[in-house]
């Protein structure tokens, strides 16, 4: 069961794995997402689904190693197992009626954006792609954006690969250049989106994006994934993940995402130890 | 020879000092010996009125009167006749509102303690290695339950033992809701949760974990791809309430689901655990249930200095059973009634700082029966917490609601069935929490049964 069936390194620290999951493969459509677990005792964490197989019964995730699991993860090879691969879990991205978009992408995000974008380009909307990097060692999916896109602007914030700053900057860029957007789509780090969400909200552009909160079990059960979007509380698995970016409480959510940044740099230091020791 | 005791045999349980900061269970079991000498208190009335008090209908004098000569297996028999899951009952039933309320000991004295003998015995079965468990014969007609807590489990249980091809599907990674995410350790051993359902398992119940029906299949794809004649829908009702004041998405602040479902299903607890908790030196949980019983007492295990119940009734009218709060105060837990939180405060990093309450009177009874809590004007007062956890219930989850087209629900969200569990759709059944909002494990095992009967004759009738 949900067995690995490619593995590959999109950049130092950027995974792209091909799973077995006929069921959630059925079913998946962009924007949703998957929770899994590595092993028996491994915590239950969500991924957004990168691509997916109906035929070929496979979901594609990508994910970026920041801490104990993304590191377990990354360890597995081609031919190894998950314990658990749940979904197709939330809402999908809704893309009726639209016929010009501007999809922003940042960091790993870029893997949510891209399905998102592919999809729009398949249904024959005009898709300016957005995509944001910390430098060029960080850059990912490149020739992907491009497949499905009309226009690519892609940007480092060192400048080493494509233009010098950041995704806010282009965006206005092409806005104030007569670009006339019927929604933006940002999906990426929690600063990112909410600056994209500030921009926009001065041209008066609606704009969507993707919330990934800490989660448990991805069905409404835990509420640990709570938001406050436009006054109200919402649940990010069963409401989202993917939220009216003008209403979201980014403040609220980047402090929420922290709600553990202590207990997991130390389970990512205990994971890197133990790896390390394995190697020697 | 009857026991005249108006005193029944007292459970021996742990310590509370030393059981207070580990996840080892509190009551111990009455040995043989207490067993016997309990059950001979057991005046057999020939009206049998606790059996009336029981939801699944066990007949409790005729199990009791094994036990009172030594047969262990016959009484046994008699209980596995009515209740699926005896092991999980006999921990977690509220008894003393059920049967052993209408104990007639219990006008002179107190009631035989059904309950404690119900445990002695499914313990010993369980004890014994060589109970085998034989398959029933095929009928040849498949059924579907979905949610696999104490509804589903019972549910599954009596369907395969009428000869259903039974598949039991469960969200989480893991069966057995309630009892695997919410009931603690130390109240319910998740050995033998497990163990009853091996013994599903064993009986030919297919279990299929992280089924999300609704999103990954739904009760349509399940009754027409799927091949299953009737489906029962017993998915609880599991999502948290909040109270909607300020500052309730403060990290520090969990719902109470959250909470126990990070110790009892991912087992933050252990050392070997991937899954974080925060527990909290001072907690502050909100509610009387007995969810919130088991969460004050886990905070308690987790090293929490304080850990303080904040309920807007008085003691009285505490919903919680008389024995989670009397063991929860052996173990240190403070109460403060009459409260009600205003606002969660944050320390100066943003997390939870403190709980401002305010003092509550009772006054006129409401739609409940109970006292209406209204609030004393001026009595604001700051309760210092860093970790505060929301036990003030929960709704039937939406996910079903959303996806089976012309399955009529209730306002809140409760799935509309009829007494034999039926619903608006013909051939799907439901029961337990997601029928009636939360309530207890043996309601939802007696909806569950009550389905499964439902069920068969709907399936038998349609063959005709």
């Amino acid at each position: 069961m949900y067995s690995i069936l490619k593995k590959e390194t999109l950049n130092t620290s950027v995974i792209r794995m091909v799973i077995a999951a006929p069921l959630v493969a059925a079913k998946a459509r962009p924007g949703q997402f998957v929770i899994l677990r590595v092993d028996a005792a491994g915590e239950r964490i969500p991924l957004t689904v990168a691509d997916y197989d109906r035929e070929k019964g496979t979901v594609t995730v990508i994910f970026q190693t920041v801490g104990a699991t993304t590191l377990a993860l990354s360890r597995l090879e081609v031919g190894d197992s998950l314990a658990d691969f749940v979904g197709p879990l939330g809402r999908a991205t809704r893309t009726e009626g639209l016929r010009k978009v501007a999809v922003v992408g940042g960091g790993v995000g870029c893997a949510i954006a891209y399905p998102v974008a592919k999809k729009l380009y398949e249904q024959g909307a005009e898709v300016c792609c957005i995509t944001g990097f910390r430098n060029r060692d960080m850059v990912i999916l490149q020739q992907e954006f491009a497949a499905v896109s009309h226009r690519l602007v892609t940007l480092t914030d060192d400048g080493s690969f494509g233009e010098k700053g950041l995704v806010t900057d282009a965006l206005r860029r092409l806005i104030d250049s007569g670009e006339r957007y019927d929604e933006v789509i940002a999906i990426g780090p929690l600063p990112m989106m909410k600056y994209v969400c500030k921009l926009t909200e001065e041209y008066g552009i609606r704009t969507v994006v993707s919330m990934n909160p800490v989660m448990i079990d991805g069905t409404g059960m835990c509420g640990g994934c709570r938001l406050t979007v436009g006054g109200e509380m919402k649940f990010a698995c069963v409401d989202g993940p993917e939220f009216d970016g003008h209403q979201v409480d980014f403040d609220e959510a980047m402090q929420r995402s922290g709600m553990y940044r202590d207990e997991e740099r130390h389970a990512y230091e205990a994971a890197c130890n133990l790896f390390k020791k394995e190697v020697q | 020879m009857a026991n005249l005791s108006p005193n029944r045999n007292p459970m021996p349980t742990r310590d509370p000092m030393e059981r207070r900061r580990d996840f080892g269970e509190v009551a111990l079991g009455y040995t043989t010996q207490q067993a016997v000498d309990e059950a001979q208190r057991c005046l057999q009335c020939k009206h049998k009125p606790c059996v009336g008090g029981c939801p699944v209908c066990v007949d409790i004098p005729a199990f009791i009167q094994c036990v009172a000569r030594g047969d262990f297996a016959a009484a046994y028999e008699v209980i596995s006749r009515s209740s699926s899951l005896p092991a999980v009952c006999g921990r977690v039933c509220p008894q003393e509102t059920q049967c052993e309320s209408r104990c007639v000991r219990g006008n002179k004295g107190e009631p035989v303690a059904i309950g404690r003998l119900e445990r002695f015995v499914a313990d010993w079965h369980a004890a014994q290695t060589d109970a085998a468990v034989t398959r029933p014969a095929a009928n040849g007609h498949r059924v579907a339950v979905v949610g696999s807590g104490p509804a589903g489990l019972a549910c599954a249980g009596d369907l395969v033992k009428l000869g259903y091809d039974v598949t039991l599907f469960e969200a989480l990674h893991l069966a057995g809701g309630v009892l695997v995410y919410g009931i603690p350790e130390f109240r319910l051993p998740k050995a033998i949760v497990q163990q009853e359902i091996d013994t599903l398992r064993q009986l030919g119940v297919h279990i299929e974990t992280n089924m999300v029906i609704g999103k990954v299949l739904s009760v349509d794809e399940l009754m027409t791809g799927g091949g299953f004649e009737a489906v029962f829908i017993g998915t609880g009702a599991g999502l948290p309430r909040f109270m909607g004041i300020p500052g309730e998405n403060r990290n520090g602040v969990y719902s109470a689901n959250e909470f126990l479902t990070r110790v009892n299903l991912m087992k933050a607890y252990q050392p070997g655990s991937a899954t974080p908790i925060r527990p909290g030196r001072r907690v502050v949980v909100v509610g009387g249930g007995n969810v919130a019983m088991d969460a004050a007492r886990c905070a308690m295990r987790l090293g929490a200095e304080e850990v303080t119940v904040v309920y807007r009734r008085s003691a009285e009218e505490l919903p919680a059973r008389a024995e989670e709060v009397e063991h929860a105060k052996e173990e240190g837990i403070l109460f403060r009634f009459l409260s009600n939180p205003v606002e969660i405060i944050p320390d100066d990093a943003g997390n939870v700082g403190g709980v401002r309450c305010v003092e509550m009177e009772l006054g006129e009874p409401d739609a409940s029966g109970r006292r209406r809590p209204t609030v004393k004007p001026g009595s604001d007062f700051v309760m210092e917490a860093d970790c505060v956890i929301m036990a003030i219930g929960t709704s039937p989850n939406p996910l079903i609601k959303a996806t089976t087209a012309d399955l009529e629900t209730h306002r809140w969200g409760g799935i509309v069935a009829d007494k034999t569990g039926a619903t608006s759709r013909p051939g799907v059944f439901a029961g337990g929490d997601a029928v009636t909002g939360a309530a207890t494990v043996i309601l939802a095992m007696g909806a569950g049964k009550t389905a499964a009967a439902a069920m068969d004759k709907y399936i038998r009738d349609k063959a005709k």
